[in-house]
């Protein structure tokens, strides 16, 4: 008994110091007269690979790119790890805004955090810049004055493959959703493409974030009928739901897989034995153009890896917000907004794109596939562009947008 | 729900318990022994599994050095160098620790893992890397009448069970773990009969470790190799070890089996509580069985 109950109090004792590890990089001492820009992201957890570390070099490659200093002032960047939890993001941007004069925040990966830290930024006139965060409720029911949605949302990436997968004859769909805020949202955004175009939905499981066997959920699609098996989840769950599906040769067995949201670090980690002929939409390829691929191989060699479309959008977000302070020559938070609002973005990573009053950042989308393995010429050539996805169809448009400021 | 899909889902569970079974196993054997809570065992598991990885595809790119280090030499290889790691832990740190809290130990082995976990997540993507060294002999489908179901995890889910029940066998029924027993029972009273009980505490640590770090080259090609699989396994694998109790190695192998089940059934009948059910059966143990189902009240 004394035994069972010392095992007791020490695994209580270390789940609370799972639940209380403390933040890996804290912010620095700052100064006023300087542009701070925080990066704020998971630095450690499930979403590190496709932000965290690799989005602060972006930013300060963004900030080195411009010069160092914007109106004559210095630029400063500091980053922190939110955990993947909205109160510490709140903390640590309350903290930033209030104690350390930050001017904006961006990389914002995990709808939670960012939802929490876009309400709180823009309450203090801050602007935030999310590029990792996939809810659409960001620009609509929970928009915010100083907030802006750059890289992806929920609504445009089932845009691109649902479309290509039902005209490919893909008519019958069974979700595996990730159970929380973004799995849902992605399934319920899916489904509405799907059924818009003639498909109907069979079934769905509702896996638990984290699952790490889903060979039991790909049965229970295989037995439901369907011609797809749509994943509306990411990252680890991903990659594991197609690595899984291979073993128990459902693909090869008739069904098709969609991956509603997957970014170039997962292709990556399959493999692309695995991976090959899977189809998805992104934002960006880092070999989509010439600029892309020099500022791409710029970025490996600092990262050690190719960037992601999250990883180029901070590079982008950086750059266009020191753009806009060097047009209005302040940093005031209203001026800035109302001049990326008005500014043509064009870069390595966005051509064309507009800033639009709910804070979306509307450009067009890829939908890509991953390349079978003997077409792959190096170690992150995982892709091919099979068409672009026009800004104005993948986004929820501005007239239909919920938004309560836009009344 | 048919007879076939429950048959299915049973092998399925069945495929995640025999992991549970052999980390639990491990905890188990390694508590029972030094009285020493080892946070540090989820990562021996990812440690298996990532030594089998760079031993397989990465040698060459880091080291210059041109071996390849196959699925079947992994498997004495990756438990060699984790158990040894284990001894190198237990001589140099824990042993300072033996006569303080439970804490302390606690405190180190959470440390060790949160290292291990950052250096690998430095180096290798978190979402995984592929494991491309499972052998040809097992990459295919076989048909069970009721599924079909890959070679590999078959071949996973014996090799576990064999493992299992070797080690139950060596420390119920051998003269060696007689001894050992021995030792946890009264340490000094053996240690005056003669017998080497600090040695015989290294070697069981790092046999623990080694257990953990073989699991974790099984696991390499079914999951995805990444510094995080252990934090997502070990967690429930203290439940397992909670609902099994102390008293017991069988109890702990039997433990792991049966939750592996509960959770592969749970998955069909209400998925989204997959990942609750062991927890909640944790609290129903420890309400009505404290010291576990195999426990013994000491």
């Amino acid at each position: 008994m004394v035994n069972q109950r010392k095992l007791l109090h020490g695994i209580v004792a270390g789940l609370g110091l799972m639940v209380a590890a403390g933040p890996l990089s804290a912010a620095e001492g700052l100064s006023d007269g300087k542009v701070k820009i925080g990066v704020l992201s998971d630095m450690s957890g499930v979403y590190k690979s496709l932000e965290g570390p690799g989005a602060v070099v972006a930013a300060k490659m963004a900030v080195a790119d411009f010069g160092g200093k914007v109106l004559g002032k210095p630029i400063e960047i500091v980053s922190a790890d939110h955990q993947n939890k909205p109160d510490i993001g709140a903390s640590t941007a309350r903290e930033w805004i209030d104690a350390k004069q930050v001017d904006m925040i961006t990389a914002l990966d995990n709808s939670s955090v960012a939802l929490a830290v876009q309400g709180l930024a823009s309450e203090k006139k801050v602007i935030t810049m999310d590029a990792g965060a996939g809810t659409t409720a960001l620009t609509e029911d929970q928009c915010a004055p100083y907030g802006i949605h750059y890289v992806y949302d929920t609504h445009a990436l089932p845009v691109g493959t649902a479309t290509a997968v039902v005209k490919n004859g893909g008519k019958k769909w069974f979700f595996i959703t990730a159970d929380y805020a973004f799995g849902h949202s992605l399934q319920e955004n899916t489904a509405a493409v799907v059924k818009n175009l003639g498909g109907s939905v069979v079934g769905n499981v509702n896996a638990p974030l984290g699952t790490t066997d889903f060979s039991s959920y790909l049965l229970q699609a295989q037995s439901s009928g369907a011609d797809v098996i749509g994943l509306a989840n990411a990252g680890q769950d991903t990659v594991n739901a197609i690595k899984q599906a291979n073993q128990f040769r459902i693909v090869q067995s008739g069904q098709k897989l969609a991956g509603m949201l997957v970014f170039i670090t997962d292709i990556q980690s399959m493999g692309l034995d695995i991976a090959q002929g899977l189809q998805f939409t992104t934002a960006f390829v880092w070999n989509q153009d010439d600029e892309a691929e020099k500022w791409s191989r710029r970025y490996y060699e600092q990262q050690g890896a190719m960037p992601t479309m999250v990883q180029a959008g901070v590079y982008s977000a950086v750059t266009n917000y020191l753009k806009a302070i060097d047009a209005v020559g302040t940093d005031d938070a209203d001026a800035v907004r109302k001049q990326l609002g008005e500014m043509e973005l064009n870069d390595m990573f966005v051509k064309g794109g507009k800033i639009l009053a709910n804070g979306l950042m509307l450009h067009d989308m890829y939908l890509v596939e991953a390349k079978k393995p003997d077409e792959s010429t190096e170690e992150w050539d995982l892709l091919r562009v099979i068409s672009k996805i026009p800004a104005e169809q993948a986004y929820i448009p501005l007239s239909e947008s919920k938004c309560p400021l836009l009344k | 729900m048919s007879m076939q899909v429950i048959l299915a889902q049973a092998l399925l569970g069945l495929n995640v318990g025999v992991f549970y079974a052999m980390l639990s196993l491990g905890l188990a054997v390694i508590f029972g022994l030094l009285n020493i809570i080892n946070f540090a065992h989820g990562a021996m598991y990812m440690l298996g599994a990532f030594v089998a990885l760079i031993g397989y595809s990465l040698l060459d790119d880091w080291f210059g050095i041109s071996l390849q280090i196959g699925f079947w030499a992994s498997l004495i290889v990756a438990p060699l160098f984790v158990g040894v790691l284990g001894i190198i832990i237990e001589r140099t740190m824990l042993k300072r620790l033996y006569e303080l809290d439970h804490i302390y130990g606690l405190l180190l082995t959470f440390g060790i893992t949160l290292i291990l976990q950052g250096l690998f997540s430095n180096y290798f993507n978190i979402s995984g890397t592929p494991y491309s060294g499972q052998p040809e002999s097992l990459s295919g489908v076989v048909n069970l009448g009721f599924m079909y179901f890959p070679t590999y995890r078959l071949f996973a889910i014996v090799f576990s069970i064999v493992v299992c029940f070797a080690t139950w066998f060596v420390i119920e029924h051998t003269r060696l773990g007689s001894r050992l027993r021995a030792g946890v029972e009264n340490s000094a009273l053996t240690q005056a009969f003669g017998l080497n009980v600090p040695l015989m505490i290294t070697l069981t640590f790092g046999f623990g470790c080694a257990l953990a770090g073989l699991a974790g080259v099984l696991a390499a090609p079914i999951y995805s190799v990444s510094p995080l699989m252990g934090a997502d396994l070990i967690i429930v694998v203290f439940a397992v070890v909670v609902i099994g109790g102390m008293g017991s190695i069988m109890g702990a192998i039997l433990t792991g089996l049966a939750l592996g089940l509960v959770e592969g059934i749970t998955k069909v009948v209400y998925p989204p509580a997959a990942n609750t059910v062991i927890f909640f059966l944790m609290v129903l143990v420890l309400l009505f069985r404290p010291a576990g189902l195999f426990g013994k009240e000491r």
